[in-house]
């Protein structure tokens, strides 16, 4: 893997941020875009044109394929058996909800109770709960270890008859720890219990093998694949995506309707993409995927590893860098900066951080629960991706060292 | 006047080691505003007790980076009794200068640390946070008063 080649490939990369030169290391909340998903994305606009499935021209049916092989493209990307198992989304927060409201709604009973845990994104946890107020829904939460993992006996002893669901991240978006998601399905479809898995940090890193996890439903998003905003897929098996009702109505879906109310719904995965689809993102979404496939995802994967390893070792000797998530073999590096015997809030550091060009999160990374296992108010997190290279952790490091409170207030001035 | 950084500096780094009126308490007379929703992270309660057209105490507690905490250090200072139309005067010019626009700087006092703050425009809502709660239960006080 050629770094420095693939760092020609992102534009953005050549811009700077407060005058320096751009370290992006906050590849958790979003991924840079190469000129080949820009150039699939302005081509939709420049040349294709036309809505999907509805003209009987020619611009139209160039939009048909380009849009159809994208839905072939995700099925081989995560390995779905067909690809009637793929449906587009806005991403992984309306995967979710969709899932959660559809499977709620037209399979769960009241009472049922919903299996998630503390370390979850708002996403996996908020849609479950509104949408089973309704029928009474409880949700329970997996018990996560010392460091905050999920362990497969911690699921096991959560499991009980009136456990419904599983809804879990494939990998944590604060830790970067990763679920024994195909134990946990094997041991939930013997009791007949549904497991969602939310793989939108997941998807870009590692390889994914919907039918070898087994997993019921999967989601993800484009834009943390180095596609575009605002687009991503919903996997469902086909015995699912078969009986569901979709959560949305109107064009495109419906095959036949009448005043009456009277309905006859598409085959899926149309009956899910009900009015005009991000056509430029999902292509775009395919140019992504083709773009990391030629990579490789395990190569992708050692790379992060490799940083993060790299990471560690440099902060190993610092007293003042805590490390929350070592143990976790991703790219994610969570943190905080001591200085004078006190810890330095997050976003001081962050800010300090931006101010050498460098950006990273902080903030409790949207899963609010988690800061009563890690006793912080909130972290800051750096999350490699493809285009990272030792230099950027140098800066990183070299920030970090740094990074006191005179320094931190002093961007102020 | 040319303000020294550094003596800014250590004005903000003075009221985030040693905020001023971080308690909170549980005596009647007081309003509260909770400020959990504007930011991911910060975090903080303030609270106020205004009667007869003056402001007697503020108070403040929470979670919060430099700036939030700072800044709201020092506005408890400011205002305290003050009335109403001088601490609006005083909270008008402190977002005025947050703003980048002509301000009052002797009205402002310590509080002219943060001018520089409307540079780092994803910082605005940390100088701002503890500001807007207490605008808002002076708004409330003042709407009492008109039943």
């Amino acid at each position: 893997m050629d770094v420095s080649k693939i760092r020609e490939d992102f534009p953005i990369l050549s811009r700077k941020m407060n005058g320096k030169p751009l370290v992006y290391l906050d590849n958790g909340a979003t991924t840079l875009k190469p000129q080949c998903v820009i150039d699939a994305v302005c081509n939709y606009y420049s040349y294709l044109g036309a809505n999907a499935h509805r003209g009987d021209y020619q611009m139209s049916a160039q939009v048909d394929e380009a849009f159809e092989n994208a839905r072939i493209t995700a099925q081989k990307f995560i390995n779905a058996k067909y690809k009637e198992e793929i449906a587009f989304t806005s991403g992984s927060t309306m995967g979710l909800n969709e899932i959660a409201i559809m499977l709620t709604q037209q399979v769960l009973n009241p009472n049922d109770v919903v299996l998630t845990c503390e370390s979850e994104h708002a996403s996996n946890i908020l849609p479950w709960q509104q949408a089973g107020k309704a029928k009474n829904i409880q949700l329970e939460y997996i018990e996560l270890d010392h460091e905050g993992k999920i362990t497969f006996e911690a699921v096991q002893n959560a499991i009980h008859d009136g456990v419904k669901i599983i809804a879990l991240a494939h990998v944590s978006n604060v830790l970067g720890f990763e679920a024994p998601i195909e134990e946990i399905c094997k041991l939930a479809h013997e009791k007949g219990i549904i497991v969602v898995v939310d793989g939108a940090q997941s998807t870009p890193h590692i390889d994914i093998d919907v039918q070898k996890l087994d997993c019921d439903f999967f989601v993800f998003s484009a834009h943390k694949l180095c596609g575009p905003t605002g687009v991503g897929v919903m996997y469902g098996k086909k015995k699912w995506m078969d009986i569901l009702e979709p959560v949305f109505f109107g064009g495109e879906s419906n095959a036949r309707f009448n005043k009456c109310g009277n309905l006859i719904l598409k085959e899926t995965p149309l009956k899910f993409e009900s009015g005009t689809q991000p056509i430029e993102g999902v292509i775009g979404m395919a140019a992504a995927m083709d773009y990391l496939q030629k990579i490789g995802k395990d190569n992708i994967h050692a790379h992060e590893v490799m940083l993060k390893e790299y990471f560690l070792e440099k902060v190993k000797d610092l007293d003042k860098v805590i490390v929350y998530n070592a143990n976790a073999k991703s790219g994610i590096c969570t943190f905080n900066i001591m200085d004078k015997g006190k810890m330095l809030f997050a976003q001081d550091v962050a800010g300090y951080l931006d101010s050498l060009g460098i950006a990273v999160r902080s903030g409790q990374h949207c899963a609010k629960l988690l800061p009563d296992i890690l006793h912080t108010a909130g972290t800051c997190r750096a999350s490699f991706y493809i285009y990272n290279t030792k230099e950027d952790v140098d800066k990183l490091v070299e920030g970090l060292k740094n990074a006191t409170i005179e320094n931190c207030v002093n961007i102020f001035f | 006047m040319a303000l020294d950084p550094t003596i800014l500096r250590d004005i903000i780094m003075d009221h985030y080691e040693y905020p001023r009126n971080k308690e909170l308490t549980e005596k009647d007379g007081y309003m509260s505003r909770h400020m959990a929703s504007d930011s991911c992270i910060d975090d903080i309660t303030v609270q106020s007790k205004i009667e007869n057209g003056i402001i007697e105490d503020v108070r403040f507690d929470g979670v919060a980076c430099t700036i939030s905490t700072a800044s709201t250090s020092i506005m408890t200072e400011l205002v305290k009794d003050k009335s109403i139309d001088e601490a609006k005067e005083i909270i008008d010019n402190y977002f005025k200068m947050i703003d980048q626009q002509e301000y009052d700087e002797d009205l402002l006092e310590e509080a002219v640390a943060f001018s520089g703050v409307g540079k780092q425009a994803n910082r605005i809502n940390c100088a701002t946070i503890g500001w807007k709660a207490l605008r808002d239960m002076i708004n409330e006080s003042e709407e009492k008063d008109h039943e």
